[in-house]
């Protein structure tokens, strides 16, 4: 049960990597948002996943952080595009233009 | 084995950390902040681990709050000014 935890928690630091080095080279606001948004997502839903299968004993807690992860993350990005977008920016490769 | 995957959370927090400072606009540096509250969390689920204490995810959870409130309060900052 624990190589399957620690499975799952290099499996979500992949994730986190991939979210890092996204965030670094897309050329856009939104298309950051995007990168930094989903993948962290499921890059903290697996360490959470991973670290309920190492001790089983914490899983209200981990499962209180993740319903709260799941709620908050998707929120503040949209709020953080919503603020974007009236402040004028626009996408820097438009192809419906 | 704790080891390894922390010092790959601290790269990605890094690698984060050169867009935060770096970042053209305040929407790319407040993007750059809600990526690193959410890289903070899980660091103190792994330190959680390896010291096998639960009471660090209980900060973790205010931790998550706080960042979720800075990250919306700068969105609102952005949007309407002060």
């Amino acid at each position: 049960m624990d190589t399957l935890g620690y499975m799952f928690i290099f499996v979500g630091m992949g994730s986190f990597l991939i979210s890092a080095v996204g965030l670094v080279r897309m050329p856009d606001v939104y298309t950051r948002m995007h990168v930094g948004t989903k993948a962290t997502t499921m890059g903290t839903l697996l360490v959470l996943l991973g670290a309920m299968c190492i001790e089983p004993t914490w899983a209200m807690k981990l499962i209180l952080l993740a319903i709260f992860i799941l709620l908050t993350n998707p929120l503040s990005s949209s709020v953080i595009a919503r603020a974007t977008h009236a402040d004028g920016k626009t996408l820097k490769y438009d192809e419906l233009k | 084995m704790f080891e390894l995957l922390t010092s790959l959370l601290i790269l990605s927090m890094l690698i984060t950390l050169y867009r935060f400072l770096k970042g053209p606009t305040l929407a790319d540096r407040v993007v750059a902040f809600d990526v690193l509250n959410i890289m903070g969390v899980s660091l103190l689920v792994l330190l959680a681990l390896y010291y096998e204490r639960s009471l660090y995810l209980d900060i973790a959870l205010v931790f998550g709050l706080i960042g979720f409130l800075g990250s919306t309060i700068f969105g609102r900052y952005i949007e309407k000014g002060i």
